[in-house]
Protein backbone atom coordinates (compact mmCIF):
# COMPACT_ATOMS: atom_id res chain seq x y z
CA UNK A 1 0.00 0.00 0.00
CA UNK A 2 1.30 3.42 -0.88
CA UNK A 3 0.60 5.18 2.36
CA UNK A 4 2.40 7.92 4.21
CA UNK A 5 0.73 7.22 7.53
CA UNK A 6 3.39 5.92 9.88
CA UNK A 7 1.33 3.38 11.74
CA UNK A 8 2.24 -0.25 11.83
CA UNK A 9 0.00 -2.66 9.99
CA UNK A 10 -3.04 -2.03 7.83
CA UNK A 11 -6.28 -0.25 8.68
CA UNK A 12 -9.63 -1.79 7.81
CA UNK A 13 -9.70 0.22 4.61
CA UNK A 14 -6.11 -0.77 3.74
CA UNK A 15 -7.13 -4.42 4.09
CA UNK A 16 -10.11 -3.84 1.80
CA UNK A 17 -7.88 -2.04 -0.71
CA UNK A 18 -5.48 -4.99 -0.65
CA UNK A 19 -8.36 -7.36 -1.35
CA UNK A 20 -9.46 -5.08 -4.20
CA UNK A 21 -6.10 -5.69 -5.90
CA UNK A 22 -7.31 -9.26 -6.54
CA UNK A 23 -10.17 -7.99 -8.73
CA UNK A 24 -9.90 -8.56 -12.47
CA UNK A 25 -11.76 -6.96 -15.34
CA UNK A 26 -15.14 -8.59 -15.85
CA UNK A 27 -15.32 -10.23 -12.45
CA UNK A 28 -18.63 -10.93 -10.73
CA UNK A 29 -18.00 -10.55 -7.01
CA UNK A 30 -19.84 -11.10 -3.74
CA UNK A 31 -18.75 -9.06 -0.74
CA UNK A 32 -19.54 -10.03 2.84
CA UNK A 33 -20.59 -7.69 5.61
CA UNK A 34 -18.01 -5.57 7.49
CA UNK A 35 -14.53 -4.98 6.09
CA UNK A 36 -15.36 -6.83 2.83
CA UNK A 37 -18.05 -4.22 2.06
CA UNK A 38 -15.26 -1.60 1.95
CA UNK A 39 -13.77 -3.38 -1.09
CA UNK A 40 -16.51 -1.71 -3.16
CA UNK A 41 -14.91 1.71 -2.47
CA UNK A 42 -11.52 0.49 -3.66
CA UNK A 43 -12.22 -0.98 -7.10
CA UNK A 44 -9.26 -0.02 -9.31
CA UNK A 45 -10.21 2.49 -12.03
CA UNK A 46 -10.71 1.03 -15.49
CA UNK A 47 -11.94 -2.34 -14.24
CA UNK A 48 -15.52 -3.44 -14.81
CA UNK A 49 -16.53 -5.33 -11.68
CA UNK A 50 -20.14 -6.36 -11.04
CA UNK A 51 -21.15 -6.83 -7.42
CA UNK A 52 -23.67 -9.51 -6.55
CA UNK A 53 -25.98 -9.28 -3.57
CA UNK A 54 -27.29 -12.70 -2.58
CA UNK A 55 -30.77 -11.37 -1.82
CA UNK A 56 -31.23 -11.10 -5.59
CA UNK A 57 -29.31 -8.34 -7.36
CA UNK A 58 -26.42 -8.07 -9.80
CA UNK A 59 -24.89 -4.63 -10.17
CA UNK A 60 -25.13 -3.01 -6.73
CA UNK A 61 -25.00 0.78 -6.89
CA UNK A 62 -23.89 3.17 -4.13
CA UNK A 63 -26.05 4.14 -1.15
CA UNK A 64 -28.98 6.23 -2.44
CA UNK A 65 -29.46 9.96 -1.97
CA UNK A 66 -31.78 10.70 0.91
CA UNK A 67 -34.75 11.44 -1.36
CA UNK A 68 -34.19 8.30 -3.46
CA UNK A 69 -34.27 5.73 -0.67
CA UNK A 70 -36.42 2.76 -1.72
CA UNK A 71 -37.50 0.14 0.86
CA UNK A 72 -37.77 -2.39 -2.02
CA UNK A 73 -34.07 -2.02 -2.83
CA UNK A 74 -31.62 -3.34 -0.26
CA UNK A 75 -28.37 -5.30 -0.16
CA UNK A 76 -27.72 -8.53 1.73
CA UNK A 77 -26.81 -6.49 4.81
CA UNK A 78 -30.36 -5.03 4.63
CA UNK A 79 -28.96 -1.58 3.88
CA UNK A 80 -30.67 0.62 1.30
CA UNK A 81 -28.72 0.77 -1.99
CA UNK A 82 -29.27 2.06 -5.53
CA UNK A 83 -29.36 0.45 -8.96
CA UNK A 84 -27.06 0.93 -11.94
CA UNK A 85 -27.72 0.84 -15.70
CA UNK A 86 -26.49 -2.79 -15.80
CA UNK A 87 -28.47 -3.96 -12.75
CA UNK A 88 -30.68 -7.04 -12.81
CA UNK A 89 -32.94 -8.53 -10.15
CA UNK A 90 -33.83 -12.17 -9.50
CA UNK A 91 -35.11 -14.53 -6.82
CA UNK A 92 -33.07 -16.22 -4.07
CA UNK A 93 -32.98 -19.65 -5.74
CA UNK A 94 -31.56 -18.11 -8.93
CA UNK A 95 -29.17 -16.02 -6.85
CA UNK A 96 -27.78 -19.08 -5.10
CA UNK A 97 -27.72 -20.91 -8.41
CA UNK A 98 -25.15 -18.29 -9.43
CA UNK A 99 -23.22 -18.83 -6.20
CA UNK A 100 -23.45 -22.61 -5.90
CA UNK A 101 -23.11 -23.13 -9.64
CA UNK A 102 -19.63 -21.60 -9.69
CA UNK A 103 -20.60 -18.51 -11.68
CA UNK A 104 -19.25 -15.98 -9.16
CA UNK A 105 -15.53 -15.30 -9.60
CA UNK A 106 -14.62 -14.05 -6.16
CA UNK A 107 -16.06 -13.69 -2.67
CA UNK A 108 -14.49 -11.62 0.09
CA UNK A 109 -15.65 -12.66 3.55
CA UNK A 110 -14.89 -11.93 7.18
CA UNK A 111 -13.52 -14.65 9.44
CA UNK A 112 -13.22 -15.64 13.07
CA UNK A 113 -10.69 -18.43 12.43
CA UNK A 114 -8.91 -19.90 9.41
CA UNK A 115 -7.00 -23.18 9.70
CA UNK A 116 -3.75 -24.01 7.94
CA UNK A 117 -5.75 -26.38 5.69
CA UNK A 118 -8.05 -23.56 4.60
CA UNK A 119 -11.03 -24.36 6.82
CA UNK A 120 -13.09 -21.28 7.69
CA UNK A 121 -15.11 -20.60 10.84
CA UNK A 122 -17.13 -17.40 10.75
CA UNK A 123 -20.72 -18.11 11.75
CA UNK A 124 -21.11 -19.18 15.35
CA UNK A 125 -19.54 -19.17 18.78
CA UNK A 126 -20.86 -21.96 21.03
CA UNK A 127 -22.60 -20.61 24.11
CA UNK A 128 -23.45 -17.32 22.42
CA UNK A 129 -26.68 -16.48 20.62
CA UNK A 130 -26.45 -18.01 17.15
CA UNK A 131 -27.71 -15.71 14.44
CA UNK A 132 -27.25 -18.16 11.58
CA UNK A 133 -24.90 -18.71 8.68
CA UNK A 134 -26.88 -16.74 6.10
CA UNK A 135 -25.27 -17.33 2.71
CA UNK A 136 -21.71 -17.90 3.97
CA UNK A 137 -21.70 -21.70 3.61
CA UNK A 138 -23.05 -21.44 0.06
CA UNK A 139 -20.46 -18.84 -0.89
CA UNK A 140 -17.46 -20.84 0.36
CA UNK A 141 -18.79 -24.01 -1.28
CA UNK A 142 -19.50 -22.49 -4.68
CA UNK A 143 -17.48 -19.38 -5.47
CA UNK A 144 -14.30 -19.85 -7.52
CA UNK A 145 -11.98 -17.90 -5.21
CA UNK A 146 -12.42 -17.15 -1.51
CA UNK A 147 -10.56 -14.34 0.24
CA UNK A 148 -10.91 -14.00 4.01
CA UNK A 149 -10.22 -10.57 5.47
CA UNK A 150 -9.79 -10.48 9.25
CA UNK A 151 -7.74 -9.01 12.08
CA UNK A 152 -4.60 -11.08 12.58
CA UNK A 153 -5.35 -11.75 16.26
CA UNK A 154 -8.52 -11.68 18.33
CA UNK A 155 -9.38 -8.92 20.79
CA UNK A 156 -7.60 -10.83 23.55
CA UNK A 157 -4.53 -11.38 21.39
CA UNK A 158 -5.12 -15.01 20.35
CA UNK A 159 -4.02 -16.13 16.88
CA UNK A 160 -6.83 -16.50 14.32
CA UNK A 161 -4.78 -18.26 11.62
CA UNK A 162 -4.32 -21.52 13.48
CA UNK A 163 -3.54 -25.24 12.94
CA UNK A 164 -7.16 -26.32 13.33
CA UNK A 165 -10.35 -24.31 13.86
CA UNK A 166 -11.83 -24.51 17.35
CA UNK A 167 -15.18 -22.97 16.29
CA UNK A 168 -17.83 -24.73 14.19
CA UNK A 169 -16.88 -24.62 10.52
CA UNK A 170 -18.45 -22.64 7.71
CA UNK A 171 -16.56 -24.70 5.16
CA UNK A 172 -13.75 -27.23 4.97
CA UNK A 173 -10.68 -26.54 2.83
CA UNK A 174 -12.26 -23.54 1.10
CA UNK A 175 -10.00 -20.49 1.67
CA UNK A 176 -7.61 -19.34 -1.07
CA UNK A 177 -6.22 -16.15 0.45
CA UNK A 178 -6.08 -14.51 3.89
CA UNK A 179 -5.61 -10.78 4.30
CA UNK A 180 -5.02 -9.51 7.84
CA UNK A 181 -3.91 -6.19 9.26
CA UNK A 182 -0.38 -7.60 9.28
CA UNK A 183 0.09 -9.81 6.23
CA UNK A 184 -1.24 -11.65 3.19
CA UNK A 185 -1.18 -15.45 2.84
CA UNK A 186 -2.06 -17.27 -0.35
CA UNK A 187 -2.08 -20.77 -1.75
CA UNK A 188 -2.24 -21.78 -5.42
CA UNK A 189 -4.65 -24.67 -4.87
CA UNK A 190 -6.46 -26.51 -2.09
CA UNK A 191 -3.72 -29.17 -1.70
CA UNK A 192 -0.90 -26.68 -1.06
CA UNK A 193 0.09 -24.91 2.16
CA UNK A 194 -0.42 -21.17 2.58
CA UNK A 195 2.54 -18.96 1.79
CA UNK A 196 3.26 -15.57 3.32
CA UNK A 197 3.36 -13.34 0.24
CA UNK A 198 3.19 -9.82 1.62
CA UNK A 199 3.74 -7.85 4.83
CA UNK A 200 1.81 -4.76 5.86
CA UNK A 201 3.82 -1.56 6.31
CA UNK A 202 6.20 -1.73 9.26
CA UNK A 203 5.48 -5.40 9.98
CA UNK A 204 8.24 -8.01 10.09
CA UNK A 205 8.18 -11.71 9.19
CA UNK A 206 9.14 -12.45 12.78
CA UNK A 207 6.15 -10.58 14.16
CA UNK A 208 3.80 -12.47 11.83
CA UNK A 209 5.38 -15.76 12.85
CA UNK A 210 4.99 -14.86 16.51
CA UNK A 211 1.28 -14.06 16.12
CA UNK A 212 0.40 -17.07 13.97
CA UNK A 213 0.08 -20.65 15.18
CA UNK A 214 -0.77 -22.14 11.75
CA UNK A 215 1.98 -23.71 9.71
CA UNK A 216 2.75 -21.73 6.56
CA UNK A 217 5.62 -21.18 4.16
CA UNK A 218 7.51 -17.88 4.17
CA UNK B 1 -62.49 -19.22 -10.73
CA UNK B 2 -62.29 -16.19 -8.51
CA UNK B 3 -58.86 -15.77 -6.91
CA UNK B 4 -59.33 -12.31 -5.49
CA UNK B 5 -60.32 -12.10 -1.83
CA UNK B 6 -61.48 -8.95 -0.05
CA UNK B 7 -59.06 -9.25 2.88
CA UNK B 8 -56.11 -11.21 4.25
CA UNK B 9 -58.40 -12.78 6.82
CA UNK B 10 -60.81 -14.06 4.17
CA UNK B 11 -57.92 -15.32 2.01
CA UNK B 12 -56.75 -17.54 4.88
CA UNK B 13 -60.23 -18.92 5.52
CA UNK B 14 -60.41 -22.71 5.66
CA UNK B 15 -56.66 -23.19 5.32
CA UNK B 16 -55.41 -22.86 8.87
CA UNK B 17 -54.80 -25.52 11.48
CA UNK B 18 -52.55 -25.73 14.55
CA UNK B 19 -49.16 -27.30 13.85
CA UNK B 20 -49.18 -26.45 10.14
CA UNK B 21 -46.14 -25.50 8.06
CA UNK B 22 -46.01 -22.11 6.40
CA UNK B 23 -43.46 -20.91 3.83
CA UNK B 24 -43.04 -17.14 3.86
CA UNK B 25 -41.31 -14.84 1.38
CA UNK B 26 -39.16 -11.82 2.14
CA UNK B 27 -35.58 -10.97 3.02
CA UNK B 28 -35.27 -9.06 6.26
CA UNK B 29 -38.27 -6.73 6.11
CA UNK B 30 -37.97 -6.35 2.32
CA UNK B 31 -40.89 -7.88 0.47
CA UNK B 32 -42.58 -9.49 3.47
CA UNK B 33 -46.30 -10.38 3.37
CA UNK B 34 -47.31 -7.85 6.04
CA UNK B 35 -51.09 -8.21 5.75
CA UNK B 36 -51.06 -12.00 5.82
CA UNK B 37 -48.74 -12.04 8.85
CA UNK B 38 -51.13 -9.68 10.66
CA UNK B 39 -54.03 -11.96 9.75
CA UNK B 40 -52.15 -15.02 11.06
CA UNK B 41 -51.59 -13.19 14.35
CA UNK B 42 -55.30 -12.33 14.54
CA UNK B 43 -56.32 -15.92 13.72
CA UNK B 44 -54.71 -17.21 16.92
CA UNK B 45 -53.35 -20.29 15.15
CA UNK B 46 -50.62 -22.06 17.16
CA UNK B 47 -47.53 -24.29 16.92
CA UNK B 48 -46.54 -23.07 13.49
CA UNK B 49 -43.44 -24.26 11.67
CA UNK B 50 -42.35 -21.35 9.50
CA UNK B 51 -39.82 -21.65 6.67
CA UNK B 52 -38.56 -18.13 6.07
CA UNK B 53 -35.07 -16.75 5.49
CA UNK B 54 -35.38 -14.47 8.52
CA UNK B 55 -37.66 -14.21 11.53
CA UNK B 56 -38.48 -10.51 11.27
CA UNK B 57 -37.30 -8.04 13.86
CA UNK B 58 -38.94 -7.10 17.14
CA UNK B 59 -42.61 -6.36 16.48
CA UNK B 60 -42.15 -6.30 12.70
CA UNK B 61 -42.78 -9.02 10.17
CA UNK B 62 -42.65 -12.53 11.66
CA UNK B 63 -41.53 -10.85 14.89
CA UNK B 64 -45.24 -10.24 15.48
CA UNK B 65 -45.95 -13.98 15.41
CA UNK B 66 -42.99 -14.58 17.71
CA UNK B 67 -44.25 -12.07 20.24
CA UNK B 68 -47.56 -13.90 20.45
CA UNK B 69 -45.73 -17.27 20.75
CA UNK B 70 -47.55 -18.75 17.76
CA UNK B 71 -44.37 -20.16 16.21
CA UNK B 72 -43.01 -23.48 17.43
CA UNK B 73 -40.17 -23.82 14.95
CA UNK B 74 -38.33 -21.64 12.45
CA UNK B 75 -36.45 -22.92 9.39
CA UNK B 76 -34.18 -19.97 8.58
CA UNK B 77 -30.68 -18.94 7.56
CA UNK B 78 -30.33 -15.85 9.72
CA UNK B 79 -32.29 -14.61 12.73
CA UNK B 80 -30.20 -11.66 14.00
CA UNK B 81 -31.62 -8.27 14.97
CA UNK B 82 -34.42 -9.91 16.95
CA UNK B 83 -34.39 -9.70 20.76
CA UNK B 84 -37.64 -11.61 21.26
CA UNK B 85 -36.37 -14.48 19.13
CA UNK B 86 -33.15 -14.50 21.13
CA UNK B 87 -35.05 -14.56 24.42
CA UNK B 88 -37.30 -17.46 23.34
CA UNK B 89 -34.35 -19.35 21.88
CA UNK B 90 -32.21 -19.03 25.01
CA UNK B 91 -35.21 -20.03 27.16
CA UNK B 92 -35.73 -23.13 25.00
CA UNK B 93 -39.21 -21.97 23.98
CA UNK B 94 -38.62 -22.06 20.24
CA UNK B 95 -36.87 -24.48 17.95
CA UNK B 96 -34.65 -23.34 15.11
CA UNK B 97 -33.35 -25.31 12.16
CA UNK B 98 -30.58 -23.29 10.54
CA UNK B 99 -30.27 -23.83 6.81
CA UNK B 100 -27.63 -22.24 4.61
CA UNK B 101 -29.47 -19.54 2.67
CA UNK B 102 -28.96 -21.16 -0.71
CA UNK B 103 -29.99 -24.53 0.66
CA UNK B 104 -33.20 -23.00 2.03
CA UNK B 105 -34.01 -21.32 -1.29
CA UNK B 106 -33.28 -24.52 -3.21
CA UNK B 107 -35.31 -26.60 -0.74
CA UNK B 108 -38.31 -24.41 -1.52
CA UNK B 109 -37.64 -24.43 -5.26
CA UNK B 110 -37.20 -28.21 -5.25
CA UNK B 111 -40.32 -28.78 -3.13
CA UNK B 112 -42.31 -26.69 -5.56
CA UNK B 113 -40.91 -28.54 -8.56
CA UNK B 114 -41.71 -32.02 -7.27
CA UNK B 115 -38.10 -32.77 -6.37
CA UNK B 116 -38.02 -34.50 -2.95
CA UNK B 117 -34.26 -34.11 -2.46
CA UNK B 118 -31.10 -32.82 -4.08
CA UNK B 119 -27.36 -33.00 -3.50
CA UNK B 120 -25.26 -29.95 -2.71
CA UNK B 121 -21.68 -29.19 -1.67
CA UNK B 122 -22.90 -26.47 0.69
CA UNK B 123 -22.35 -27.49 4.31
CA UNK B 124 -20.12 -30.50 3.68
CA UNK B 125 -17.74 -30.88 6.64
CA UNK B 126 -19.89 -28.66 8.89
CA UNK B 127 -22.64 -29.18 11.48
CA UNK B 128 -25.17 -28.82 8.66
CA UNK B 129 -24.01 -32.13 7.18
CA UNK B 130 -24.46 -34.14 10.37
CA UNK B 131 -26.87 -37.02 9.92
CA UNK B 132 -27.31 -36.40 6.20
CA UNK B 133 -26.52 -38.78 3.37
CA UNK B 134 -23.14 -38.08 1.75
CA UNK B 135 -22.47 -39.02 -1.85
CA UNK B 136 -19.55 -38.59 -4.22
CA UNK B 137 -19.99 -37.22 -7.72
CA UNK B 138 -16.94 -36.80 -9.94
CA UNK B 139 -14.58 -36.98 -6.96
CA UNK B 140 -16.39 -34.35 -4.86
CA UNK B 141 -18.54 -34.95 -1.79
CA UNK B 142 -22.13 -33.71 -1.63
CA UNK B 143 -24.91 -33.98 0.96
CA UNK B 144 -28.56 -34.77 0.45
CA UNK B 145 -31.02 -32.00 1.29
CA UNK B 146 -34.80 -32.36 1.22
CA UNK B 147 -37.30 -30.30 -0.71
CA UNK B 148 -39.82 -28.39 1.41
CA UNK B 149 -43.56 -28.69 0.90
CA UNK B 150 -45.56 -26.22 2.97
CA UNK B 151 -49.26 -26.36 3.77
CA UNK B 152 -49.58 -22.71 2.83
CA UNK B 153 -47.24 -20.16 1.26
CA UNK B 154 -47.62 -16.48 2.00
CA UNK B 155 -45.91 -14.03 -0.33
CA UNK B 156 -45.78 -10.36 -1.22
CA UNK B 157 -45.78 -9.16 -4.84
CA UNK B 158 -45.90 -5.78 -6.53
CA UNK B 159 -48.58 -6.12 -9.22
CA UNK B 160 -50.76 -9.03 -10.18
CA UNK B 161 -53.45 -9.36 -12.78
CA UNK B 162 -56.82 -10.73 -11.73
CA UNK B 163 -55.80 -14.25 -12.83
CA UNK B 164 -52.77 -14.24 -10.52
CA UNK B 165 -49.93 -13.52 -12.95
CA UNK B 166 -47.56 -11.60 -10.76
CA UNK B 167 -44.58 -9.26 -10.87
CA UNK B 168 -42.18 -8.33 -8.12
CA UNK B 169 -40.33 -5.06 -7.70
CA UNK B 170 -36.53 -4.79 -7.32
CA UNK B 171 -35.06 -6.90 -4.49
CA UNK B 172 -38.44 -7.95 -3.12
CA UNK B 173 -38.48 -11.02 -5.38
CA UNK B 174 -36.01 -12.81 -3.06
CA UNK B 175 -37.67 -15.78 -1.30
CA UNK B 176 -41.14 -14.81 -2.47
CA UNK B 177 -40.79 -16.69 -5.73
CA UNK B 178 -39.45 -20.03 -4.42
CA UNK B 179 -41.79 -19.84 -1.40
CA UNK B 180 -44.79 -19.33 -3.68
CA UNK B 181 -44.09 -22.54 -5.56
CA UNK B 182 -43.65 -24.84 -2.53
CA UNK B 183 -47.01 -24.29 -0.85
CA UNK B 184 -49.98 -26.59 -1.41
CA UNK B 185 -51.89 -23.31 -1.45
CA UNK B 186 -50.18 -20.00 -2.17
CA UNK B 187 -51.69 -16.72 -1.04
CA UNK B 188 -50.22 -13.59 -2.57
CA UNK B 189 -50.72 -10.05 -1.37
CA UNK B 190 -49.87 -7.29 -3.81
CA UNK B 191 -49.85 -3.51 -4.05
CA UNK B 192 -52.15 -3.42 -7.05
CA UNK B 193 -54.44 -5.83 -8.91
CA UNK B 194 -54.86 -5.04 -12.58
CA UNK B 195 -57.03 -6.41 -15.38
CA UNK B 196 -55.88 -9.48 -17.32
CA UNK B 197 -53.89 -8.27 -20.31
CA UNK B 198 -52.41 -5.31 -18.45
CA UNK B 199 -49.12 -7.07 -17.67
CA UNK B 200 -46.71 -7.88 -20.48
CA UNK B 201 -46.71 -11.72 -20.56
CA UNK B 202 -42.95 -11.60 -21.21
CA UNK B 203 -42.47 -9.78 -17.91
CA UNK B 204 -44.48 -12.01 -15.57
CA UNK B 205 -42.17 -13.30 -12.81
CA UNK B 206 -44.61 -15.73 -11.20
CA UNK B 207 -47.18 -17.34 -13.54
CA UNK B 208 -50.75 -17.50 -12.27
CA UNK B 209 -50.69 -21.28 -11.76
CA UNK B 210 -48.65 -20.69 -8.59
CA UNK B 211 -51.07 -18.15 -7.12
CA UNK B 212 -54.26 -19.60 -5.62
CA UNK B 213 -55.55 -16.64 -3.67
CA UNK B 214 -54.87 -12.97 -4.11
CA UNK B 215 -55.46 -9.82 -2.12
CA UNK B 216 -54.76 -6.15 -2.64
CA UNK B 217 -52.92 -5.27 0.56
CA UNK B 218 -52.32 -1.60 -0.16
CA UNK B 219 -51.49 0.87 1.22
CA UNK B 220 -48.13 -0.47 2.38
CA UNK B 221 -46.06 0.88 5.18
CA UNK B 222 -42.71 -0.56 4.09
CA UNK B 223 -40.18 -0.60 6.89
CA UNK B 224 -36.44 -0.20 6.35
CA UNK B 225 -34.01 -2.04 8.61
CA UNK B 226 -30.89 0.00 7.85
CA UNK B 227 -31.42 3.28 6.09
CA UNK B 228 -28.06 4.11 4.50
CA UNK B 229 -27.62 7.18 2.28
CA UNK B 230 -24.91 9.25 0.63
CA UNK B 231 -24.54 13.01 0.48
CA UNK B 232 -25.24 14.84 -2.74
CA UNK B 233 -22.05 16.25 -4.25
CA UNK B 234 -21.92 20.04 -3.97
CA UNK B 235 -23.08 21.66 -7.23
Amino acid sequence: MATTVETKGWTRNDMAARAAKELRDGYYVNLGIGIPTLVANNIPPGLTVTLQSENGMLGIGPFPYDDEVDPDLINAGKQTVSQLPQTSYFDSATSFGMIRGGHIDLAVLGGMEVSEDGDLANWMVPGKMIKGMGGAMDLVAGVKKIIVVMEHVSKNGAAKFIPECTLPLTGKNVVDMIITDLAVFQRPDHDSPFKLIELASGVTKEEVREKTTANYVD
Amino acid sequence: MQKIYPSAESALDGLLFDGMTIAAGGFGLCGIPERLIDALVASGIKDLTVASNNAGIDNEGLGKLLRTRQIKKMISSYVGENKEFERQFLAGEIEIEFNPQGTLAERMRAGGAGIPGFYTKTGVGTQVAEGKEHKEFDGETYILERGIRADVSIIKGWKADETGNLMFRKTTRNFNLPAATCGKVCIAEVEEIVAAGSLDPDCVHLPSIFVNRLIDGSPYDKRIEFRTVREREAA
